[in-house]
């Protein structure tokens, strides 16, 4: 466990001062999260970081896992799909089954926090057992443009809450209660995003035989056809026309998803047989993927959707100039020219890694520009912030509150 | 100068945090926002006039304000962005004061060029309807004269600088900074207070007007 104060020659002494200032303030207040796994994926990634570091703040803090099996989880992934806009066949059986599991965990759960604070569809259903204690829904997924007939069953759960807390402005609804927007964070000291030192860079690229001998582009995502790995395979031809560099396409998780292994082969069978292309199929390893990243000269992520994109924070944070795609939450990430690029085509990605790669000092500033910008807004200790002030907005209905 | 032992009242700094809350409003033309921005809270229009302020902190003052940056970068209305990112806010004591001129900015740009009205933002670069929730509470500084309060003004976040400076004189509609308010009413050292109050902070990073600030008060000391 980090304890908080090792952030402080991050953020500075002051931000955390604040913090336990914030957090004093809740005292004797109980906090429960609840969602549906306790490991793997970015929920849980979150809250094993946050739940030990809102108790040693003061904040008494407890994480409860519902149960469900495996047709429960199956469902909820058809809803995660629907929920994403993308076509999900949703019977009625499978609204049955889920309400069940619902109601069983409704009976076994004990809901005995002040504030409940239930993390994505899985455990929604839970809200049926409010008390007099107060209940926060979080969105972690991108709701810009839901299935209807989903977003109709979940919303009968959703006003039931006192709050509802999404991660871009696109993604609020018309509700008749409050909404917040956090944006999610990522750990300046976790393996992924701390200093290395250049052995261990070195060592990296060597065991990848990726020589440095020219500028590296850079794109860290699951072989996904939402994160157009072949666009940038594209993209880079067209760079790579006027300017020698190498090209990273360096993913994992596709063994266990047959859309992911076509997409991985058609990535391969794009790039042909160009030796400055380095396709790499990772197992999970953030420290790789973080030196892969400090490695880097210009790193993209030219997705075609997001529900966040927090690996450009992460390569915002090691100071690295960007060229990223115009969707879910990286507008709130980059201010296009000024803490990176934004682009909305091959043709455009294609520019704006040309420009980086031939304008240093510029590409150099936007990369600083975004470190700070990532310090100030996307680190986990402004995601600790914004969740005690959400603890303490749940008792006060004005705009200015003086605690 | 004053002697600046004999306060009446020590200087309390209060630091200021906030919350984005989301309305669900958004607009994708400049009659949709123009209709917004009349109709929306005045939270929404302090959030887009500031949020630039602390989350862009580290940046030279550019871009002022959520309306000229969509209305220059998203729908391409070069001059009217101009124009709305020149409003002198510090002019303005109140958001109701602010929030007309925006207006009038926007409606008097439309009758000029009926042609801007027909251009419109594609689905995912919308202009969403933001307001701030602030959150003020004291720390544990208080200045009972100027040489402590320039000692302290090293050492507080950029919040509370922002909350005395922003937020008490356009939000909280008290006319003027709170550092002003101190300097006149207990230290009686008008000149100073009026020579804070005539700083631009719009057009600084708070870093900076935080070192203007203690540069001035230091001066005033050595005085």
């Amino acid at each position: 466990m980090t304890p908080i104060d090792d952030y402080i020659p991050i953020v500075g002494q002051s931000v955390i001062d604040d913090l336990k200032l914030i957090a004093e303030k809740l005292e004797g207040k109980l906090i429960q999260h609840i969602n549906s796994t306790a490991v793997g994926g970015g929920v849980a990634e979150i809250l094993n970081r946050m739940v030990p570091l809102l108790n040693e703040l003061g904040v008494k803090t407890r994480w409860d896992v519902i149960k469900g099996g495996e047709r429960f989880f199956e469902i909820t992934k058809k809803f995660h799909n629907a929920l994403h806009g993308r076509p999900a066949d949703i019977s009625g059986d499978d609204y049955s089954h889920f309400l069940e599991v619902g109601q069983k965990n409704i009976a076994e759960m004990d809901t005995c926090g002040d504030i409940v604070f239930v993390h994505d569809p899985q455990p929604i259903t839970l809200i049926k057992k409010r008390g007099a204690n107060k209940w926060l829904w979080r969105c972690h997924v991108d709701v810009s443009n839901p299935a209807p007939e989903l977003w109709k069953f979940l919303r009968e759960f959703i006003i039931q809450y006192d709050s509802a807390v999404f991660s871009a402005p696109q993604f609020a609804q018309q509700l008749p209660i409050r909404q917040f927007l956090i944006a999610p964070s990522i750990d300046p000291l976790s393996d992924k995003n701390k200093e290395l030192p250049k052995e261990v860079i070195d060592a990296v690229l060597l065991k990848y035989n990726i020589p440095q001998d020219k500028p590296i582009v850079t794109q860290i995502s699951r072989f996904d056809r939402l994160k157009d790995p072949v666009g940038v395979v594209e993209a880079y031809k067209k760079v790579k026309k006027y300017i020698d560099c190498r090209l990273v396409l360096a993913g994992g998780g596709a063994a266990d998803d047959p859309e992911g292994v076509q997409v991985f082969e058609e990535v391969k069978e794009r790039a042909g047989k160009d030796e400055d292309i380095h396709i790499l199929l990772l197992a999970h390893n953030d420290l790789e993927i973080n030196a892969l990243q400090r490695a880097s000269t210009v790193i993209v992520q030219k997705s075609l959707k997001e529900g966040f994109g927090l690996t450009v924070s992460e390569a915002l944070w090691k100071a690295k100039p960007v060229v990223a795609g115009h969707v879910g939450g990286i507008p709130l990430q980059i201010t296009s020219k000024y803490s990176g690029l934004l682009c909305h085509s091959v043709d455009g990605a294609a520019f704006a890694i040309k420009q980086l790669l031939n304008s240093p000092a510029y590409a150099r500033k936007l990369g600083e520009n975004g470190r700070e910008h990532v310090r100030n807004n996307f680190l986990l200790t402004r995601h600790l912030r914004d969740y005690i002030l959400l603890f303490h907005s749940l008792y006060h209905d004005t705009d200015v509150v003086y605690l | 100068m004053p002697e600046a032992a004999k306060t009446i009242e020590p200087f309390r700094f209060y630091t200021r945090m906030h919350l984005s809350a989301l309305t669900g409003l958004k607009a994708a033309t400049l009659e949709e926002l123009l209709g917004l921005v009349r109709d929306v809270p005045g939270a929404c229009i302090y959030h887009h006039t500031h949020r630039f302020l602390q989350q862009h902190q580290y940046l030279s003052p550019e871009p002022p304000n959520d309306f000229a940056y969509w209305v220059k970068e998203v729908l391409g209305e070069n001059e009217l962005g101009e124009q709305l990112a020149s409003i002198d806010t510090v002019q303005f004591t109140t958001i109701r004061e602010l929030r007309d001129k925006i207006a009038a900015t926007i409606a008097e740009y439309l009758k000029e060029n009926p042609s801007a009205g027909k251009r419109f933002a594609h689905e995912d670069q919308q202009f969403h309807f933001i307001k701030s929730m602030s959150f003020v509470l004291p720390t544990k500084y208080a200045a009972a004269n100027l040489s402590e309060f320039a000692d302290i003004l090293k050492k507080v976040t950029i919040d509370s600088i922002y909350f005395h400076v922003f937020e008490a004189r356009l939000r909280l509609e008290k006319g003027t900074n709170d550092f002003s308010l101190w300097m006149e009413t207990s230290l009686g050292d008008r000149d100073l207070a009026k020579r804070i109050a005539r700083l631009d902070p719009y057009t600084q990073t708070l870093e900076d007007l935080r070192a203007t600030i203690i540069g001035i008060v230091q001066k005033r000391l050595a005085s």
